[in-house]
């Protein structure tokens, strides 16, 4: 599988300034080949008048006229000077004490921080991946003898399965292998009453819809998810979050679905249980491909074609997920949105109020790949360059100014309190609201820093 | 000078030489004039760079802070699905209970332009305006009595939705002036499975696709007297082409004001063409439109249960309002490419620039920072043109008659391909990719499609290279 690469680059000629504007030329710099017109005396005018720049003032004229009175061997040596000084300022386009791109040094230092990216996205996957394995057991022990106890197992391995996951969103936003599959995965909000009953509806989903889905089949199920409108969301993360909890009614708590509703002499039972079975392996399928993608020794995978990249394309793809996961969507879907309407189904996690959980690791993700650390299961870590590393090298203040703002934002986080659709009700200035804003405004700040982090790194990069 | 002297002056020089070649940009080919500086600034400060999937999606780039949250809150209401009542998502129900689609970007899809449906298949995202003759009291068109004035093809549980429309298409052939051909496809509508008994038997039908989203705030803060002042310079150049202003009624203002956005700028602002797609397009009420989009026969709908009154409220409506208008407009690609260069010289001598006007000046919107005093580049001017009996879609809206067409903002239009992975145009997308589109053009537009089909091939090339630079 694999995503599809986003190698364009924007076209060289794009620049902020034009570079055909003659102003922008160094002196002396003229197009064409050698001096075609000399002056009275026979001496070479460093000036083609047929080239059309409205550059007058850039005529280098050796020679008599108003120049004569220049001695000639301060005239050899003006020239020298003047080209020595010229040539010096060609490569300095984008000065700024030191210059990134020919820093062969800083060369290696990139190629390094993205060829630890790979190992931290790789072992992230892979952590969310065995841990969707987990939850798919757990589930089937549900399935097999439904109880109050073993409903309970399957929640915890859901809530258990979101930790690596949540981590892995920093990787998208770039069309790598995730964005693919993402809709599949974790695409939310989900509207209850396309795939069950609602407490308003007992009728209503697929599950309920015998007569017109007589037969639940992964190939249905599939074929329904995103269809007609981006989210007629039939599989992944929060169809099963809602198919473990249901509606989430009570201001006290998640959804509190039976699991009575899984056991023989419930209304289409066994349809539901189908349906929870389907999505489950579907889960683990999906994430299987995204791991294998991002797979150190597949050959010919997203994760080599990334490794091989020109390094600041790489970097601007890292810096994309950072920035666009950071600012539009944890700042604005996630916080500022619920914080405006405080409609409880704008929350990531609106079954299981697991929403606080999963933007800790949202933003605790964002620091896995700006450090160029993750601690994955049974304690390993991996562990190398990262962003800040980068930065230290070109602007070390900036760095530590973007160190601080995502420690920051993962403290706000943190200080959100439990549950989320609670936090967000009520007047401001309530503490749950307080704490919501300030984490939006830190996530917001950290995107422009991130932003700003491509600026410094000579990187393009469109948030 | 010495012969040392003159070796090493030589050397730098040289070098000099080199490197000024190396970086700098192409030649303009001889004759054609060099690219204007800033001009691949289609939005000016609001001008986003991006050539990816999401290209129109981004908020301006200019965006200001107090506009942020609401962007977010927009884009997240445009996005999202809206349910049926009642749901215990209280802000996001009122679905219906007729509808054409779930949510704005069900046809909007990621803030893009919709096609006309595959062979055998309703239309989903494009919808069907109808109308009888005659003329309401603000002079709007007359809603069929029983189906109002569009088909909505969706329904909540229980209720019949209205039809199914069907598109077929009968292909004309012709030549361009090298003697190579060309196909161009008529549609042909069939309204099936009518839920509420007969239409009309002299219903106006009108189909439409919806348009990409970009630029709409930009187009706003364009002043009224740029537009009356275009057109009088139309109208003096007697070249055959006379836009007018479509003179249509404001809701919220209570009188005639200029239209400028929808197929037949028949909405004044995009607050009224916001509040107008919520409920035409999905039943969502709002303070500016409280009427369902149902009539008094179709009763059972009466009888369905409202999402509240209104449905949407104020805050979010103007959520989507702000939206929709800071949007950014993405950057030109390839702008200085020598046969882009050449096409837009040609764009230019054909005179479509004549209506696709390639720079406009917006005011000052006291409201709107980010979209004033900006130089845009939509190439539209807003005007409705006679394009002809065959794109006529015969049916009057205010001062549009059935042959008028307001010119669409070429903007954004090479991204479509990549947004929206299709690449059909005109009102019904029954164009299949540019070069169609140029070729169905008439009335007002007649000589300017003639020197197209009479170019050389090489030529039209350029034409359609500069189109999918914009």
């Amino acid at each position: 599988m694999g995503g599809s690469l986003e190698r364009e680059r924007w076209p060289p000629a794009f620049r902020t300034r034009d570079s055909r504007n003659p102003g922008e030329l160094p002196v002396g710099a003229v197009r064409g080949t050698r001096p075609k017109r000399v002056d009275a005396n026979g001496r070479p005018l460093y000036w083609n008048g047929d080239m059309n720049m409205k550059t007058k003032r850039l005529r280098l004229c050796i020679g008599a006229g108003a120049s004569g009175t220049i001695r000639r061997p301060l005239r050899r040596w003006l020239v020298v000077l003047v080209g020595i000084v010229v040539g010096g300022l060609f490569p300095f386009q984008n000065a700024h004490g030191s210059d990134p791109t020919t820093d062969t040094e800083l060369l290696k230092l990139k190629r390094a921080v993205v060829a630890n990216y790979a190992a931290v996205t790789s072992a992230s996957y892979q952590d969310s991946l065995a841990a969707a394995n987990t939850l798919r057991t757990a589930v089937d022990k549900f399935l097999a003898e439904p109880s109050e106890r073993c409903l309970r197992g399957a929640r915890e391995a859901w809530v258990a399965a979101r930790v690596p996951y949540s981590q892995t969103e920093v990787c998208r936003f770039y069309d790598g292998p995730i964005d693919q599959a993402e809709g599949m995965i974790n695409a939310w909000p989900i509207d209850e009453n396309y795939i069950d009953y609602v407490a308003d509806n007992s009728q209503a989903g697929v599950i309920n819809a015998a007569s017109k889905f007589p037969v639940l089949s992964r190939e249905l199920i599939l074929s329904l998810n995103e269809k007609e409108g981006k989210k007629n969301i039939s599989t992944g993360f929060h169809a099963i979050e809602f198919l473990l909890w249901g509606q989430d009614l009570s201001a006290t708590g998640p959804g509190n679905r039976s699991w009575r509703d899984y056991a023989e002499g419930s209304t289409n039972a066994d349809r539901r249980r189908a349906y929870l079975r389907i999505i489950t392996e579907l889960l683990v399928e999906h994430l299987e491909t995204v791991a294998a993608a991002w797979n150190d020794g597949n050959k010919g995978n997203y994760r080599s074609d990334f490794i091989g990249l020109d390094p600041d394309a790489a970097l601007a793809n890292i810096l994309k997920g950072m920035g666009a996961l950071s600012g539009p969507e944890l700042a604005g879907e996630r916080l500022t949105v619920p914080y405006e309407t405080k409609e409880q189904e704008d929350e990531q996690s609106c079954f299981s109020d697991n929403t606080r959980s999963d933007l800790i690791y949202d933003a605790v993700g964002i620091e896995n790949v700006y450090r160029g650390r993750y601690l994955a299961r049974e304690g390993r870590k991996v562990e190398g360059p990262g962003i800040h590393d980068l930065l230290l090298r070109v602007d070390p203040a900036f760095a530590g100014t973007l160190a601080a703002q995502i420690e920051k934002s993962v403290a706000c986080a943190r200080s959100i309190p439990q549950p989320f659709d609670q936090a967000i009700l009520g007047t401001s200035p309530s503490p749950g609201r307080e704490a919501v804003k300030k984490a939006a405004t830190a996530l917001q700040a950290q995107s422009e820093l991130i932003a700003q982090a491509a600026k410094v790194l000579s990187i393009k990069l469109n948030l | 000078m010495s012969l040392s002297a003159i070796k090493l002056c030589s050397l730098v020089t040289g070098a000099l030489l080199l490197t000024a070649l190396a970086s700098a940009g192409s030649d303009s080919p001889p004759g054609i004039p060099a690219p204007e500086s800033g001009e691949e600034l289609s939005g000016g400060d609001t001008t986003v760079f991006d050539t990816s999937p999401k290209a129109f999606g981004f908020p301006a780039r200019n965006v200001r802070e107090e506009h942020r949250a609401a962007f977010f809150v927009g884009h997240s209401f445009f996005n999202e699905n809206w349910v049926a009542a009642p749901a215990s998502t209280a802000g996001r129900d009122g679905l219906g209970p007729l509808f054409n689609a779930r949510s704005c970007s069900a046809c909007h899809f990621k803030d893009g332009r919709s096609r006309p449906p595959e062979p055998a298949q309703p239309m989903v995202t494009m919808l069907m305006r109808i109308s009888i003759p005659g003329l309401g009291p603000h002079k709007e068109p007359m809603p069929d009595p029983v189906y109002g004035g569009q088909i909505q093809g969706q329904a909540i549980l229980g209720v019949p939705p209205e039809a199914d429309v069907y598109v077929t298409y009968e292909e004309v052939t012709a030549r361009f002036a090298d003697g190579e051909e060309f196909s161009l496809r008529t549609p042909v509508y069939s309204i099936r499975n009518l839920g509420y008994g007969p239409l009309a038997k002299d219903v106006m039908l009108s189909p439409r696709v919806a348009p990409a989203m970009i630029g709409m705030g930009l187009l706003e803060a364009v002043p009224e007297k740029s537009l009356r002042s275009l057109a009088d310079q139309q109208k003096r150049d007697g070249a055959g082409i006379s836009g007018r202003i479509n003179l249509v009624w404001d809701g919220t203002a209570g009188r005639t004001v200029p239209g400028r956005f929808g197929w037949k700028a028949e909405q004044p602002s995009v607050l009224q063409q916001t509040a107008g797609a919520f409920v035409g397009d999905m039943g969502i009420t709002s303070s500016l439109r409280a009427e369902e989009n149902h009539t008094a026969r179709q009763v059972i709908c009466a009888e369905q249960p409202t999402g509240g009154r209104p449905e949407v409220s104020d805050k979010i409506l103007h959520a989507v309002a702000t939206y929709s208008r800071t949007l950014g407009v993405p950057a030109r690609r390839n702008w200085t490419d020598p046969t882009v260069l050449r096409g837009k010289a040609i764009f230019a001598l054909a005179n479509c620039t004549a209506c696709h006007v390639p720079k406009l000046q917006t005011g000052d919107w006291p409201e709107f920072p980010e979209l004033s005093n900006q130089t845009i580049r939509p190439y539209t001017d807003l005007l409705l043109h006679d394009l002809g009996e065959g794109l006529a879609d015969n049916r009057p809206v205010f001062e549009a008659s059935g042959r008028d067409w307001r010119t669409p903002p070429l903007w954004g239009i090479g991204l479509v391909s990549k947004v929206n992975a299709h690449t059909f145009f005109l009102h019904d997308g029954r164009a299949r990719n540019l070069s169609e589109a140029i070729l169905w053009h008439g009335g007002e537009a007649e000589s300017a499609r003639e020197m197209f089909r009479t170019i050389p091939k090489s030529d039209r090339n350029a034409l359609i290279a500069f189109l999918e630079s914009l």
